[in-house]
């Protein structure tokens, strides 16, 4: 029998020889040398240079904002309107961001509820249901999506879907229009909805793409162990894939309405800006923090962009809380995550 | 709840390359039988062809028979899944759901049979606990993640986990290899009650182990690294340990190599 034997490790010498001099105590360390000292000089640098940047924006943002906010005659949470040159209001400047959050949050909330189910769903195809001469161009066709730049989506989205939906409107104005939320009076269906199907094409392959990379990533083991019991493939997912990948789709949708909240050029292409708040997300008007100030910017004196920089400031601070929520969320699950297994 | 499984002519196949030739053996219902043999023999995926697991790695292939009392698991129309929910397996490291609680992964089988009552789940969950001797120290803690468990206790969780469905046969794959000396003796215990009610399968690395815990033992060969393996014998552990009929078991079980 020729079994195959694992051959000896060859024998090492492993010189014990200790650190005597300073410098060779020094070089121990790895700090002696000029590549170790310059890499340690870039890393740093850019770490302040980091901090720096984002105290300068913070500061710049906050200074800007103050400025406008100390003239501001009307409520700047509960106002409804934006006029900042005090047109209506004898020369006082008036305005407030009431219609920028809602118009921003509603048209994100729309937008994440569309894309991630959606999302979910081809990053299991991709995953663990497509064979794999399919799975890759799929995957290749999701990244192209991405690549897109978002005036072309504008474009499309001003063009092509906003005149294809009204029939869509009408349809849900019939069956949902007792809720008052999917009240549809016609025109143009340049509205929040619209933006939020938009956007939500905008921001499906960042949460394809996430999801995929931690659906592939659960430990075949888990997947084992749901198989081993008898799973079909679904209860494999649901017990095995989509726990694991939990914390992952959060960050993922995190990632996505990011992208929603401050999507700018697309959102002032479509939407037909008013400042007004509607119950119902089919009528057109409405306003989202980046669309107003990319509308009004070029356009503004210099107390109006002070005005529209303070509303960049709230967006700011939205987007923070957002990701303080999602590590929250992420966080409260750590014990049960598949981290520690 | 215990079935006979005869294997007659079975190759198990990696793409092209084939892992196991040619393998018949009879596996007697309430008794544990060992699988021994150097790494890459094949043992481990023979054990995996018994319960359909196998074809679950990408380009996984089985030809041949595997009898469960006279029914022939890979004829047409036998549905794997329900082939693993009459044969249950312990995996080499232990994996319980790590976003489960301790009673819902033992529980996990049984919800997925489909229909259950709650109560009687709380009493299939207490049994199958006790039946892995886990009962005691974790009855307190039971919504517990089974995560935050020790290895030792975590493959029994996972033992408790397959017993939970009263499977025909368990299989285990090499379920000490990851665990400390006093927690292979707990398995160890425990494989000695479990197979008064189940037919046991076990892969295992450790002779010595193979020598304790067995009735009857396999020793699977390869001829050599890219060749498929093989079942050089099998027979009574007493005999296999003492006085092998083969010359390459005899090299093997006294440490010549492999």
């Amino acid at each position: 029998m020729d079994i195959p034997t694992d051959t000896p490790p060859p024998p090492s010498h492993v010189e014990d020889a200790k650190p005597t001099t300073p410098e060779q105590k020094r070089a121990a360390r790895g700090a002696t040398r000029p590549g170790d000292r310059i890499f340690l000089g870039l890393s740093r640098g850019s770490g302040i240079v980091l901090l720096l940047i984002m105290a300068a924006v913070a500061a710049f943002l906050a200074y800007r904002a103050s400025v406008a906010l100390a003239d501001n005659e009307g409520n700047f949470l509960t106002t409804f309107e934006w006029d900042p040159a005090g047109v209506a209001h004898d020369g006082k400047p008036y305005f407030g961001i009431a219609v920028l959050v809602f118009g921003t949050i509603v048209s994100s909330i729309i937008a994440l509820a569309i894309a991630v189910p959606v999302a979910i769903g081809i990053a299991l195809f991709i995953s663990h249901y497509a064979p794999r001469k399919l799975a890759a161009p799929i995957a290749y066709v999701i990244d192209l999506l991405a690549a897109v730049p978002s005036i072309v989506y504008g474009l499309w989205g001003a063009l092509v879907v906003a005149p294809n939906l009204t029939g869509l409107y009408s349809w849900l104005d019939d069956y949902f229009g007792w809720t008052g939320v999917f009240e549809y009076e016609g025109g143009a269906p340049r509205s929040l909805m619209t933006v939020g199907i938009l956007l939500a094409i905008m921001i499906l392959p960042i949460i394809t793409n996430v999801s995929r990379e931690v659906f592939l990533q659960v430990p075949k083991m888990h997947e084992e162990a749901a198989l081993a019991l008898g799973a079909t493939r679904w209860e494999v997912i649901r017990m095995s894939v989509l726990p694991f990948g939990r914390s992952g789709i959060i960050s993922a949708s995190m990632l996505g309405l990011g992208r929603a909240l401050g999507e700018t050029i697309a959102v002032a292409t479509v939407l037909s800006p008013n400042f007004v708040i509607n119950a119902s997300v089919l009528d057109y008007g409405g306003g989202t923090f980046a669309q107003n100030i990319a509308s009004k910017f070029s356009e503004a004196s210099e107390y109006g962009r002070d005005a529209l920089i303070a509303s960049g400031l709230v967006l700011f601070v939205i987007t923070l809380l957002v990701n303080g929520a999602a590590r929250l969320i992420i966080a409260r699950r750590k014990e049960y995550s598949g981290a520690n297994a | 709840m215990a079935k006979r499984i005869d294997v007659s002519g079975l190759n198990a196949f990696y793409g092209s390359h084939k892992a196991i030739e040619d393998i018949s053996m009879t596996v007697e219902p309430r008794s544990v039988t060992a699988f021994i043999g150097p790494s890459g023999c094949g043992k481990s995926t023979f054990l995996r062809t018994l319960n359909r697991m196998h074809e679950v790695t990408p380009g996984g292939r089985v030809e041949g028979k595997v009898l469960l009392d006279g029914d022939d698991l890979y004829g047409s129309g036998v549905d794997p899944v329900n082939v693993r929910r009459t044969i249950g397996m312990v995996f080499q490291r232990p994996n319980p759901f790590p976003t489960m609680s301790i009673f819902d992964n033992v529980a996990a089988g049984l919800k997925l049979n489909g229909s259950y009552k709650k109560s009687e789940l709380n009493d299939v969950v207490e049994k199958s606990l006790k039946g892995a001797n886990l009962w005691n120290e974790v009855k307190d803690r039971l919504n517990k993640p089974g995560s935050g468990l020790s290895g030792g206790q975590q493959q029994r969780l996972c033992i408790a986990r397959a017993i939970a469905v009263e499977p025909q046969v368990l299989l285990m794959d090499e379920p000490c290899s990851a665990l400390d000396p006093i927690s292979t003796l707990a398995i160890e215990d425990l494989i000695g009650e479990l197979k008064e009610r189940f037919t046991i399968v076990i892969v295992t690395h450790n002779m010595q182990q193979a020598a304790r815990v067995s009735d009857r033992t396999a020793f699977f060969n390869l001829a050599a690294v890219g060749q498929p393996g093989k079942l050089i014998e099998i027979d009574e552990t007493e005999r296999i340990f003492s006085n092998p009929s083969v010359q390459a078991t005899e090299d093997y079980i006294s440490g010549r190599f492999g």
